[in-house]
């Protein structure tokens, strides 16, 4: 196929047009949190922060920096939690091919196909009958519902490739199962263990539904439920509530920067948000 | 597609197997997988399987305040669910849902295929500019909703001084408008998916196909609708199926926004379960009756998705 230069410095342009009209509200969001907040109530906006300033993420960091903790460490214990459920299943379906992975690919698809709302309230009724309202444990439980399937999808796929032979070799040398999983496997799997780890803390991180509904937002407060009290609360200073938001983005950001060519596997492989 | 693909290929494994192996008694390596898949079966068991059925008892109880305190609630059977249809809300909320998922659906999917489409040609800058596009699907959705919250901002929003030349537009406040709002933002939200799905799918269309037909003298325009289109169909399926349950069970998105409101007018199944359920009264079962309609349109057209990826394997 023949490609002129101009044809495609013409795409080049459409390119970065079509991606800037995409993005557009995520400039909008990031020039709002440099903007003073007299200068944020004019009916006609600035479409560039012409007197810059940092004021809105020293607000907001002064009063979210616990929630942003509080989110870290959720976020944190639901990729720990994920990859302990999601390893050893992954392992028994890609290469152990285990009776029973039928069950477990049946179950992932129900956890992606069922609303997130019909198991918070039952989580609800069910966390208050054992006192697991307003705890980290309760939250990091729910979000792994959702983190699991995902991180078995993305672990099973990159297991699946590693050569048979290796592990082969190790069982004729003596090496029990566990051995094998813990000395090959794990140490082969570490990109899609950190790929898996990262989505799962991204959908703790952005969690709403379960921190709304499964904790008093006294105790424990996640930076999610903390943007939406902000929002409701500061009407009028809207570039720390901006700032807050591009503080919430950077976890996303870091992934695109460091995953990248995992996203468009994992997103595929039946990413739920809801 | 690993997931989507999957169920339908370990079952006709199991299926296909000699009977010799089904025969064959439980060894010790079968042991060894069925302990390493325990984990997993105990989590989703407790986790996804125990509040599913929970959920069920709890749309045929008559949760009160008093109940929260103690933990008890009267089985009413089949009472939420005519409650919940004879509610005036029902019907208005319901179309508002249809509306919502079907204009979200239609919209999301044009433009995630004319961004497949466009970014699936070869040039500078092609990869990078696709990742950057995935960047509305990664964020949490709380962050998409408060953007545009204040985008639509009735005074001070872009919106309405960038595109209305400054008229006095109550995107949030009205409730002509309020749905339109949410349904714009859930389709900014949407578009990456359908983007890096059809893209995928494009990637498996031979490109000697368009070289034969640029050769019989076929514009850009009619090889998308004889080829392009046609061969995406599968995969357009299960993008459109995915999507539809995802949209169906939106929430962040249209509470932080709007709450469904005003007056209830952008509100959808999914939120007002949530309302009924969490607000005001705190009439948890309604709200879960309400969860369970919902229920009962996933499992539809997740039975639908499933026989259409059926079908595909079987080609």
């Amino acid at each position: 196929m023949k490609r002129s230069s101009v044809r495609s410095a013409r795409d080049v342009v459409i390119g970065v047009v079509l991606c800037a009209l995409m993005l557009f509200p995520l400039y909008w969001m990031v020039n709002v949190s440099l903007t003073r907040p007299q200068d944020l109530l004019r009916t006609r906006p600035n479409l560039f922060p012409t007197n810059p300033t940092l004021d809105g993420y020293i607000a907001s960091l002064g009063s979210q920096l616990p929630s942003i903790l509080t989110s870290i460490v959720i976020g944190l214990g639901t990729a720990l939690l994920a990859l302990a459920i999601s390893l050893p299943a992954a392992y028994a379906m890609s290469k152990l091919r285990a009776k029973g992975s039928g069950l477990v690919i049946f179950l992932l698809v129900l956890a992606q196909l069922i609303p997130g709302i019909v198991l918070v309230m039952a989580l609800f009724t069910l966390y208050s009958q054992l006192g697991l309202i307003n705890t980290y444990l309760g939250l990091i439980l729910a979000n792994a519902t959702a983190a699991v399937p995902l991180a078995v999808v993305v672990l099973r796929a990159y297991m699946g490739q590693i050569p048979e032979e290796l592990i082969e070799a190790a069982r004729i040398d003596g090496a029990s199962q566990v051995r094998v999983f813990f000395s090959i496997v794990i140490p082969l799997s570490r990109n899609a263990i950190v790929t898996a780890a990262l989505f799962s803390f991204l959908f703790a991180w952005g969690d709403f539904l379960n921190a709304r509904s499964l904790t008093s937002g006294n105790e424990i407060l996640p930076f999610t439920l903390a943007l939406f009290r902000f929002i409701g609360a500061e009407t009028t200073n809207w570039n720390a509530v901006m700032a807050s938001a591009v503080l919430a983005s950077i976890p996303a950001m870091l992934l695109l920067i460091l995953a990248q060519r995992y996203i468009s596997a994992g997103l595929t492989a039946g990413a739920v948000k809801d | 597609m690993v997931l989507q693909t999957e169920p339908v290929a370990a079952d006709t494994a199991v299926h296909s197997l000699p009977p010799v192996h089904r025969r064959r008694q439980l060894k010790l390596s079968d042991l060894a997988g069925i302990a390493f898949l325990l984990p997993v079966i105990a989590f989703l068991g407790l986790f996804l399987v125990i509040p599913i059925i929970r959920g069920i008892v709890l749309s045929m109880q008559d949760w009160t305040l008093i109940s929260f305190v103690t933990g008890e609630a009267r089985f009413v059977g089949l009472q939420n669910f005519i409650d919940i249809v004879s509610d005036p809300d029902f019907f208005p909320i319901s179309w508002q849902s249809l509306v919502f998922t079907v204009v979200s659906l239609v919209f999301q999917y044009a433009i995630g295929m004319g961004l497949a489409v466009f970014f699936s040609r070869r040039f500078p800058l092609s990869v990078v500019l696709r990742s950057l596009i995935l960047l509305p699907w990664l964020l949490p959705v709380i962050v998409t909703a408060t953007v545009w919250r204040w985008m639509f901002n009735q005074d001070y929003g872009v919106v309405n001084s960038a595109l209305f030349g400054g008229a006095d537009i109550g995107w949030l406040s009205n409730t002509d408008l309020s749905l339109w709002a949410v349904i714009i933002a859930n389709i900014w939200l949407g578009i990456p998916f359908n983007m890096v799905l059809l893209y995928g799918g494009l990637q498996s269309i031979p490109e000697s196909l368009y070289e034969a037909a640029a050769l019989d003298g076929a514009n850009g325009w009619r090889s998308f609708w004889s080829i392009t289109f046609p061969l995406l169909r599968p995969v357009s399926a299960v993008t459109l199926l995915l999507g539809l349950i995802y949209t169906l069970k939106a929430f962040d998105i249209i509470w932080v926004m709007t709450r469904g409101g005003p007056v209830n007018s952008s509100h959808t199944l999914s939120t007002w379960s949530y309302q009924l359920s969490f607000e005001g009264d705190r009439a948890l079962g309604m709200g879960a009756a309400v969860s369970q309609i919902l229920v009962v349109i996933t499992l539809v057209f997740g039975l639908i998705y499933l026989w259409a990826l059926r079908r595909e394997e079987a080609r």
